[in-house]
């Protein structure tokens, strides 16, 4: 009886391509924050210091449970506030542990200026963002808005689709913070309750292989005050200063180190993603794109509501309509590259914002998508949808008044108006 | 520093802000208008000189008398004020 | 146990923070962390708050440090000092990472006033309430020095500064001075003590104890600022001195033992608290300061003296009676 059920399972497996690999991946029923959670047991950093905020307080929870339990290393600080969770990452980061914390909306509001001294010190931290409105009002349920507030703080963004891109992200974040060419801390961003609190299939690796995988945490070197090339990290056999005072004169050079780093961050963000397909049979990449070959009309966006988006495009395409998505993974650094690529001869693009950008034109994703187009000679007619806010649901319904819209401007070829906003009341 | 010796730029410098020259190359000595002079007759070796000063400017010789360091010392007669036995007089740079 | 620290083995010990930082002439703050390095016993990280120590210390590209140190924010110390000892502890336990090599590292804060008393205070509360094994060094030379003198929680009464100006109105700050070494003590941690570097030995000495003891340790240090408190610089040790002597700033020590808070009167207030005649009124510490100068010039405001000697004497009677003393 328990023999068929296994060779059930492994049919299941082969079918479904995993079984290519020697790997043996277990199917684990997970929701977002759980998926996350238990990436961080397979990591096993040294520091976990966080606070909870709904609605990342699973992750915080499970990994207590994983702490009290004996099943990681990690010494669980229960900080007293966000910003404290933050700092005590920076300091933990500093002295050459893998430091890891989690929060959501306000919570990252609170830590918002050490997100920038994190970046500046260049400690590749990792965070999962389980993506929440920010206040007021105060409102628990799942917008862009906290992870837009940080998008110029110099941390890589990605943004997951699902549970299993959480598992799997939150893992290979590691590599990608701690890449030598990068050096930059980084934030998995997941739609709080959506995804965080929503089951899901998660296929998960096995121990040996997230470890083997992330390997052991590497430093670079760098000269110190004492003209000697030491290990990146404070040790007090080869001391080194960490956050000193820039005048006018030094400032723009530390910049310019940060920017140089995001620009080498794509390119190991891909090598990354495929290093894990090898090992998972998933492979991720800066964005991805789902039918879009011979669109033409298109949608562009960010998390979980591209994946709502996939069944909306399959039913158009069942009745003959060209569409496509492109679903952005990394939003810092920004693919515009590759965005470019792949939606250039597209006729009409929706950008889908889950964010408001009180006083601007537009939304945030809508401003970077249109301005990477500018200099292009053929450029499609782009539109902005916002979308969302505060939790207003986002079913195939509310999306397919988007394609609508969005083929009336190809039938027009005008945008009657560039800015829309889908779901609310007038 | 001054404003014409070239300063290295950012691919030169250490990342993530770290400071790579020692402060010790950095001559305050020239803050004084006032030097600390000190008169090894009356000095009884208490070392205070050494203990209260901010800046580490008066070290211990290896005969355990005190030597004011000219390089960094700002003149700001602490050394002076609490010698027991007024050893220290303080005199114009 | 302590070992016995003498001036000799102190002197003799290399300074851990090199001269050509940029501290004012005769800045306090300068003679506490040397004398606080000379007490070490072993490999040390430091963390830094935000203020006139770090900012003259590390303007880059130079910095004066010996010793691993690292600057976060300006009220995360506490917290910053904490993620550096968790991840010593983590390396330790699983005996692995770059810093499991050492049998053991002491881990240090520096913050002046401004982020202890205020903007820090609540990331001090939650290190002591989490009893991470660190030492925290307050260097209080109250006020926001470093951003111009504004008036801090560790403002004394009466006090110019900035933001709290001796006006034709109000003289000086309104508030009184927060008794912060007495609010770590009732955080129940293993150690807290007050000190002045008028009485360098002492204050090495318990520097030395709050490292050697197991969980956090608070030592507060009065920092005399030449610039702000209005005094010509090779006053500081002197007023540092006098500080004690009129007890207005008491020196103390408090551990938290079998349960209770033991209080212990350091020996250069224990000889005042033995013989009341050697207490000098607090007259003679404020007419020596500039801050304080518009309570003898243009007309001498003896009711606020008075207000304020009565506010030293309360506080005095406070530690003589938790000392066992009255």
């Amino acid at each position: 009886m328990q023999r068929n059920a296994l060779l059930k399972l492994l049919k299941w497996l082969k079918i479904s391509g995993v079984c290519k690999m020697e790997i043996k991946q277990i199917l684990m029923g997970l929701n977002g924050d759980e998926a996350v959670a238990y990436a961080i047991k397979q990591v096993d950093p040294d520091v976990v210091a966080a606070y909870p905020i709904t609605p990342q307080t699973i992750i915080v929870e499970r990994f207590s449970e994983y702490v009290a339990d004996g099943e990681v290393h990690t010494e669980f600080i229960s900080v007293e506030s966000e910003h404290s969770a933050l700092s005590a990452c920076v300091g933990a980061a500093a002295a050459g542990a893998r430091a890891f914390t989690a929060t959501a909306a306000n919570g990252l509001a609170l830590m918002w200026e050490i997100l920038y001294i994190a970046a500046s010190c260049r400690l590749p931290i990792v965070m999962a963002i389980v993506n929440r409105a920010l206040s007021g009002p105060i409102n628990i349920h799942p917008d862009h808005s906290d992870a837009m507030g940080a998008r110029d703080s110099g941390w890589i963004q990605i943004f997951c689709e699902n549970s299993q891109e959480a598992y799997d992200s939150t893992i290979q974040a590691w590599r990608i913070a701690e890449h030598p060419d990068v050096q930059l801390p980084v934030m998995v961003c997941l739609d709080g309750f959506v995804l965080g609190h929503t089951l899901e299939n998660v296929m998960t690796l096995p121990d040996e292989v997230v470890k083997k995988f992330i390997g052991e945490r590497k430093f670079v070197t760098v000269r110190n005050h004492f003209g000697k090339e030491v290990p990146f990290i404070l040790d007090p056999e080869n001391p080194i200063t960490i956050g000193p005072l820039d005048l006018y004169d030094f400032y723009f050079e530390h910049k310019m180190q940060q920017i140089h780093a995001m620009e080498n961050a794509p390119r190991v963000i891909e090598e990354v993603g495929k290093e894990y397909g090898k090992i998972s049979g998933r492979t991720y990449g800066l964005v991805h794109p789902y039918k879009l070959e011979d669109a033409e009309i298109a949608i562009i966006g960010l998390g979980s509501t591209m994946g709502t988006a996939k069944i909306v495009v399959d039913r158009l395409r069942e009745k003959g309509i060209k569409v496509g998505l492109l679903r952005i993974r990394s939003f810092r650094p920004f693919p515009a590259q590759q965005i470019i690529e792949h939606l250039k001869d597209k006729k009409v693009i929706g950008v889908l914002d889950r964010a408001a950008s009180f006083g601007a034109y537009g939304g945030p994703l809508f401003n970077e998508v249109r301005n990477a187009f500018y200099d292009q000679d053929v450029k499609p007619l782009i539109s902005n949808y916002i979308y969302g806010l505060g939790g207003r649901d986002m079913p195939p319904q509310r999306l397919m008044i988007i394609f609508e819209d969005l083929q009336k401007i190809m039938e027009t070829k005008r945008i009657e108006k560039t800015v829309k906003y889908i779901g609310v009341r007038e | 520093m001054s404003l014409e010796e070239k300063l290295p730029g950012w691919k030169e410098i250490p990342i993530g802000g770290v400071p790579f020259k020692p402060s010790t190359e950095y001559k305050t000595g020239d803050w004084k208008v006032f030097k600390p002079v000190i008169n090894y007759e009356k000095c009884t070796k208490c070392m205070f000189c050494h203990i209260y000063c901010p800046d580490g400017a008066i070290k211990i010789k290896e005969d355990g008398f005190p030597e004011p360091d000219y390089d960094f010392c700002k003149g700001c007669g602490i050394c002076a004020e609490e010698c027991p036995v007024k050893a220290i007089e303080m005199v114009k740079d | 146990m302590a070992e016995k620290l003498t001036l000799k083995d102190i002197a003799k010990k290399p300074d851990l923070l090199m001269p050509g930082h940029r501290l004012c002439a005769g800045c306090a703050a300068g003679t506490i962390v040397r004398l606080a390095l000379k007490a070490t016993r072993g490999p040390v990280i430091l963390a830094n708050a935000t203020g006139c120590l770090e900012v003259a210390t590390t303007i880059f590209p130079y910095s004066s440090w010996k010793v691993p140190w690292i600057h976060n924010a300006f009220e995360n110390v506490a917290a910053t000092a904490s993620g550096i000892e968790a991840a010593f502890r983590a390396m330790k336990k699983a005996n692995k990472g770059p810093l499991a090599k050492y049998e053991h590292i002491d881990v240090i804060a520096f913050a002046g006033d401004g982020g202890t008393y205020d903007i820090g205070f609540q990331a001090l509360s939650g290190a002591f309430e989490r009893g991470h094994d660190f030492l925290y060094i307050l260097y209080d030379n109250e006020a926001y020095m470093n951003t111009g003198i504004q008036r801090s929680g560790g403002t004394p009464r009466c006090a110019w500064t900035t933001t709290s100006p001796a006006g034709k109105v109000i003289p000086g700050k309104r508030e009184w001075k927060k008794p912060i070494a007495r609010i770590a003590a009732e955080h129940e941690i293993p150690y807290v003590a007050t000190a002045s570097i008028a009485y360098p030995m002492d204050f090495v000495r318990k520097v030395r104890k709050g490292l050697e003891v197991e969980g956090p340790a608070f030592i507060h240090v009065l920092s005399p600022c030449t610039r702000g408190w209005r005094y010509p610089p090779e006053k500081t040790i002197k007023i540092a001195k006098l500080a004690v002597e009129t007890c207005f700033f008491p020196l103390w020590e408090a551990e938290f033992k079998e349960g209770d808070i033991v209080y212990t009167l350091s020996s250069p207030s224990e000889r005042i608290a033995r013989k009341p005649e050697l207490k000098k009124p607090i007259e003679e510490y404020l007419k020596l300061q500039g801050r304080f100068s518009h309570l003898f010039r243009p007309k001498k405001r003896d009711d606020l003296i008075s207000e304020i000697q009565r506010w030293v004497d309360y506080e005095w009677k406070m530690i003589l009676k938790r000392c066992g003393k009255l």
